[in-house]
């Protein structure tokens, strides 16, 4: 972890005085890097758009459509009455019941949420609808401008096998594999065998990574059938099944087309999208490290091409994958807006949702290829309600008791959908909001994020901040060298948060010793008038025992003013700071160097978790004596977790395969639970016998919850 | 009041340990001093001899056995147990330094049984007594050292308990209690059983003059336990406390019950089920630590208003978080400890019994620095009803603020009262009662928050206007009526068709804050946005209110 010694604010009184060209281009930057906020309204498009979604996407939408002055319709669940995207809209239509399902999926009720507030076009957002030509189809039947593309695109990029075809007869670089549809997991053997080890194995219908499992040997091809067909199911309703070869260690970049109804397509550079987990991006960037202007030229042209050949007109996006050597290969063509577009705005200035709209409307394309500028770096980090510790990101759910996105520094743009008080609930996906910054470079768009991760005040829920926050620090993401696999390479053993260096644990106990001292100081200054006189050890110095891990460090405190000298192990630290308590942000100066910290808890007995570099850290200040006394303290034992099997997470239990009597094998499953979306398979930890079940298929269990008893 | 079998059998060890003070001769502490023979020539001729220490050695020689209580080996047996020593609890509950210690040269008066020995007295006897701060404000302390004679009470240990207590009565300041005693000590017979009733007394004159918190740290058993019982509060260390009128041994003879002792009278069984304790801690460090952040609560008497801590947090902070905390299905539960965290000043809340009648939370917390004492129903356990035990739960805790000057706020979603026999035939009537008595007499500043629902009779208990709530808010989710719609309509319109129609009809004009409103019976309607804000604003003009009850004797509270 680099010890950065910035100020920010002095930083851009530097960059003022000395470069001033760079100072402007800078403020075009700011100006431009989210989307151009000026819209001129002469291109009329409609009066009224439904934005058939939720969350972030349906506010990213409205805030467009309110630019353009159109007004708004939300759909939404019956427990999403009171969401963002609800309170943003001007109409709302509640279109069912919690469910994707009955609600977000119930094309009826969304027909006749468009009948009845008289929306004359619809944004379909990401998901959900917004690649299902059945739904396309009903709109254009009632005569209701559908803004994405034309039925037949979606429907020839919708399957993974026409749109290989196409792609292979528009001369775009494939992908060896299979083509075709897998109707048993014996068949799927076959196929994956003749392709070659290792294999893909995904729904044909389906985006971005679900249902998508990757297979080594016969084995996990069975399970990836039954898994993928599974969840392509439930997710899309059609169990179709596609089996490709799977290209190791690869790149994932993506280039953004635009195209119009006119026959005018252009690319909008590319999106780097290789840090992924489960085949879910976590972190992108544009542009890329990797691409060099003929590869980005190569692929930008290609991604034109295939846009062109399916006659194409909206936003949408064509994802390579690209080896060592920069070959590149199709692999699927979105027919959508991105989850992680933001990124492609903010480096080229152009508001995708306005040309959609604008497109959608029959208007040519405002930009000529030449025009689309590279102008500084972008990188987007998904926030998700999820525990990073568990295989990187275990769905979380909860109320968020506090919330406060770092929108207080510059060139940072948050896409939420959420706000303090907004539940995160089992029935939708688990992500917070898309964090982006943006910068002149990607050094300062990096610095950027780990001050915005550490401005972002997220309480009441679990969430990633923890592993973004390693991962756009980490050496190889800093020099670029990335691949989808970089996670379980970078963490063979899984996340373990941040790991401290002496002098970063040295920062940290002597911040906690200061906060405590803050604390016992506070609780002498009784105010009013007082019968028996307050009368507290005054003093100006304090031994404190401070415990992180399972060691104890002897810290001295002295204080004067707002400054705490720290001996830590002997070793002088400075920290200052204005010791809010009440605030959730705790920025201190520790040795001259800014660090932001965050007080999550502080208890009584001298134990506080305190946030830093992203990471929660579990210490306890301790005077001398009490340290001292606390060695006399019993160790409690904490329960035997080897002989149980509690749910890691919130979901519903799909199947239960043992019963009580039943002898398991060492990573035997043992039950499987669903939570947004995702299917998860729990296995026992050692060969045992089962002693009780208690849970059964279609039960709702929360985290924690005792589901398996092992003798 | 029986002494118990643990304070026989740490008698029965003591009439073998060898530990003694004597004045005339250098012996080390803790060691073995000799035979019984010498021991007895020596005390003999104690009294005679001629010392060859003078007064100032022999001062110091009695203060540092006293410091050693009953012996190295004794505190050694004590750490064992995961148990700290009187002193050591004292020294981590007070501020440094500040522990002002009286009778450290009290000794027993028993001559009875070989008690007469020098080997079997020891200076201070069986307990610490003394005065102190906790973050610099006053307090009197006692703590029983299970190292001397287990911690059993003699006459003389009562004395030195009753001293502080006196003191603390006259200066008016807090008093707490460190127990950790094997019971009454049996060599001194009825002695020791007026020494308790010597406490009991003070407990009882003291009550609502001084608050009162014991802390068990070990057994506490026989007519010890009441002592306790009369405190304001009284906490429990995990694992290492026992509360309970006669011991698994008794109980087996008596009722023939298996029991241990942690199932009889652990911190798990007062905690949760009998609801004598308020709260349990982990062990010592935590329990010593958490009473000094309790105690901040606390006025140091009856004449005290509630103290003001400095305060960070803004007095006028919105907390959008409370307008999506009600969920719109009526049937939904909710945390009502959610809303309480969002509202107080730095989410800190010192809940009370939070494992006791969990349909009602009750707590300490500051609001603009200022403490308040806080009761909610709680919907997440059986709808937040009342019934008997979250009843009494509540009187007590109003009547404690009460006494003390303490400003009350009632979050109020309470369907009405539990139904049944088990509740009826408990006495639900008398034991309702106390918590409407105890709202209705308190004279404290009294804001009321209806967060949805506000049922029947439980309407009217919960603070309501009628009892003089001050401020009474509603939220827009509040429903005041006097039960469900489908209940009433099954009674308004019996036997009728349409129910749908007609619940819908009573819904529309029950199922919302209006009718209360229109009455007066709430003060506002108000976005739960601005709850803090709108609170911390009251409070600070009800800080100078005046509320007399006509003059009585003492109340006759529905026992």
């Amino acid at each position: 972890m680099a010890s950065r010694g910035r100020c920010p604010s002095l930083n851009r009184l530097l960059f003022t005085a000395k470069y001033v060209t760079l100072q402007s281009r800078l403020c075009v930057l700011h100006r431009r890097a989210q989307y151009s906020t000026v819209y001129s309204p002469n291109d009329k498009t409609f009066d009224k758009i439904l934005v058939a979604n939720r969350g972030e996407i349906a506010c990213r939408v409205m805030k467009t459509c309110k630019k353009m002055g159109i007004r708004t319709v939300a759909v939404h669940s019956d427990v999403d009455s009171s969401a963002v995207h609800v309170k943003m809209a001007d109409e709302a239509v509640c279109v069912g019941p919690a469910p994707t399902s009955k609600s977000y999926l119930n094309m009826d009720a969304i027909m006749e949420a468009i009948r009845s507030t008289g929306a004359q076009a619809v944004h379909p957002g990401y998901g959900f609808l917004s690649e299902n030509k059945e739904f396309a189809k009903r709109l254009a039947a009632e005569g209701v401008t559908f803004i994405g593309p034309d039925t037949h695109a979606i429907h020839a990029m919708g399957d993974k096998i026409e749109s290989k075809l196409i792609a292979k007869a528009a001369k775009v670089n494939t992908i060896p594999g299979f083509d075709g549809v897998v109707k048993t997991a014996e068949d799927a053997v076959t196929i994956a065998q003749s392709i070659g080890y290792p294999v893909m194995i995904k729904a044909s219908a389906g985006g971005g990574g679900k249902g998508m499992r990757i297979a080594w040997n016969d084995e996990e091809t069975r399970d990836g059938f039954r898994f993928s067909s599974q969840e392509a199911a439930s997710s899309f309703g059609d169990d179709r099944l596609l089996i490709e070869k799977y290209i190791d260690n690869p790149r994932h970049i993506e280039i953004q087309v635009l195209a119009d109804k006119h026959g005018n397509a252009l690319w909008l550079n590319e999106r780097e999208c290789s840090i992924q987990r489960r085949n879910q991006k976590v972190v992108e960037e544009a542009p890329s490290t990797f691409l060099d202007p003929v590869t980005r030229k190569a692929m930008g042209e290609q991604a034109v091409q295939l846009a062109k050949a399916v006659k194409y007109s909206s936003a949408g996006t064509v994802e390579f994958l690209v080896d060592s050597s920069k070959n590149f290969y199709f692999l699927e063509m979105n027919t959508r807006l991105q989850v992680e577009h933001p990124i492609t705005e903010c480096i080229t200035g152009v508001d995708l949702v306005e040309q959609m709209i604008r497109v959608a409307k029959g208007y040519q394309l405002q930009h000529k290829q030449e025009e689309i500028p590279i102008n500084g770096w972008a990188i987007e980090s998904r926030v998700y309600a999820e525990d990073p510790y568990k295989s990187f990101g275990l769905p979380s759910i909860g109320r968020l008791s506090q919330y406060q996105e770092p929108l207080n520094l510059r060139n940072v743009r948050v896409d939420s959908g959420i706000q303090e008080g907004s539940d995160i609930s089992i029935y939708y996906d688990p992500m917070i909001s898309k964090l982006v910054t943006y910068g002149a470079t990607r050094a300062e768009a990096l610095a950027l994020m780990e001050d915005a991760l550490d401005n972002y005040v997220i309480r009441g829920v679990t969430h990633n901040i923890p592993l973004l926050r390693e991962i756009i620090t980490h050496p190889r993401f800093v020099s670029g060298d990335i691949s989808t696999g970089f996670l379980p390479e970078v963490y063979p053993e899984g996340f373990k948060g941040h790991q401290l260096d002496r002098g970063r644990c040295q920062e940290l106990l002597a911040s906690a010793a200061a906060l405590y001292v803050t604390a016992e100081l506070r609780s002498h200054r009784v105010l009013g008038p007082q019968r028996v006189t307050c009368s507290p050890v005054e003093s100006s110095s304090w031994e404190l025992c401070v415990e992180l891990g399972n060691e104890l460090h002897n810290v001295s405190v002295t204080k004067s003013g707002n400054t705490f000298t720290v001996l830590v192990d002997e070793e002088k630290v400075d920290v200052s700071g204005d010791w809010n308590l009440a605030s959730p942000l705790l920025p201190l100066t520790i040795n001259n160097t800014h660090r932001m910290f965050q007080c999550l808890s502080r208890t009584a007995s001298g134990e506080m978790v305190l946030q830093f570099l992203g990471t929660s850290f579990k210490v306890r200040v301790l005077t001398k004596l009490g340290a001292q006394l606390n060695s006399y303290m019993p160790e409690k034992v904490p329960e035997d977790t080897t002989s149980i099997l509690r749910s890691p997470m919130p979901g519903t239990v799909i199947a239960v395969s043992v019963k009580a009597g039943d002898t398991v094998a060492e990573g035997q499953e043992i039950c499987v639970i669903e939570a947004m979306k995702m299917q998860n398979s729990l296995t026992a930890v050692r060969p045992a016998k089962v002693k009780s079940v208690h849970c059964k298929p279609g039960e709702t269990v929360g985290e924690g919850d005792l589901l398996v008893e092992l003798e | 009041m029986a002494a118990l079998g643990v304070a026989r059998s740490s008698c029965g060890l003591l009439n073998g340990l060898r530990t003694s003070f004597r004045s005339f001769s250098q012996v080390k502490h803790g060691a073995a001093a000799g035979t019984v023979t010498q021991c007895s020539q020596q005390n003999h001729c104690r009294w005679y001899s001629v010392s060859h220490l003078s007064v100032k050695e022999r001062i110091d020689n009695k203060r540092k056995a006293a410091l050693v209580g009953g012996g190295q080996h004794r505190i050694d047996a004590q750490h064992k147990r995961g148990k700290l020593t009187a002193r050591e609890r004292v020294e981590l509950l007070l501020d440094p330094e500040s522990f002002v210690e009286s009778d450290m040269f009290v000794e027993h008066r028993c001559s009875d049984f070989g008690m007469e020995h020098d080997k079997n007295k020891f200076p201070g006897d069986s307990v610490v007594t003394g005065r102190g701060r906790i973050n610099g404000r006053l307090v009197y302390v006692f703590s029983q050292d299970f190292t001397v004679f287990g911690g059993s009470l003699s006459g003389a240990h009562a004395q030195k308990i009753c001293k502080i207590m006196d003191q603390a009565m006259t200066v008016g300041a807090p008093v707490i209690g460190l127990n950790d005693s094997g019971g009454a000590r049996i060599q001194e017979g009825v002695e020791s059983l007026a020494g308790y009733a010597d406490i009991f007394l003070r407990n009882v004159l003291a009550s609502g003059v001084v608050p009162q918190i014991s802390l068990i740290m070990g057994p506490c058993a026989g007519g010890a336990v009441y002592s306790p019982a009369l405190t304001d509060f009284t906490f429990m260390v995990k694992d290492t406390s026992y509360l309970f009128i006669t011991g698994p041994d008794v109980v087996k003879s008596v009722t023939n019950e298996d029991v241990t002792q942690e199932e009889l009278g652990g911190a798990k069984t007062h905690t949760t089920v009998s609801g004598v304790a308020h709260r349990a801690f982990e062990n010592d460090i935590d329990a010593l630590l958490n009473l000094r952040e309790f105690f901040n609560f606390l006025p140091l008497c009856n004449k005290d208003p509630a103290p003001i801590r400095e305060c960070h947090d803004p007095s006028d902070r919105l907390v959008p978080f409370l307008d999506t905390i009600v969920p719109f299905e009526t049937t939904k539960a909710y945390d009502m400890v959610d809303i309480i965290h969002a509202i107080v000043d730095e989410r800190d809340f010192f809940e009370i019994m939070p494992n006791y009648a969990k349909n009602i939370v009750v707590g300490f917390a500051r609001m603009n620095g200022r403490t308040v004492g806080i009761v909610g129903n709680q919907p997440k356990v059986a709808s937040g009803c009342l019934d008997i035990n979250s009843s009494v739960k509540g009187a007590r805790f109003v009547r404690f603020c009460d006494a003390f000057n303490i400003p009350i706020i009632t979050f109020v979603d309470v369907p009405g009262f539990l139904p049944g026999t088990a509740q009826e035939y408990g006495g639900i009537i008398r034991h309702g009662a106390k918590l409407l008595y105890a709202f209705a007499e308190a004279t404290v500043p009294k804001i009321t928050i209806i967060t949805r629902k506000a049922y029947g009779g439980a309407y009217d208990v919960m603070s309501s206007k009628h009892l003089r709530g001050d401020v009474n808010y509603a939220w827009p989710s509040a429903e005041v009526a006097v039960m469900g719609a489908k209940g009433a309509v099954q009674i308004i319109f019996r036997g009728k068709e349409n129910q749908a129609e007609a619940e819908a009809e009573y819904v529309e004009k029950f199922a919302n804050p209006f009718p209360a409103a229109v009455r007066g019976f709430v003060d506002d309607i108000i976005e739960p946005a601005t709850t803090r804000k709108k609170i911390c604003r009251d409070l600070e003009v009800l800080a100078s209110k005046k509320q007399t009850n006509p003059w009585k004797k003492h109340a006759n509270i529905p026992l």
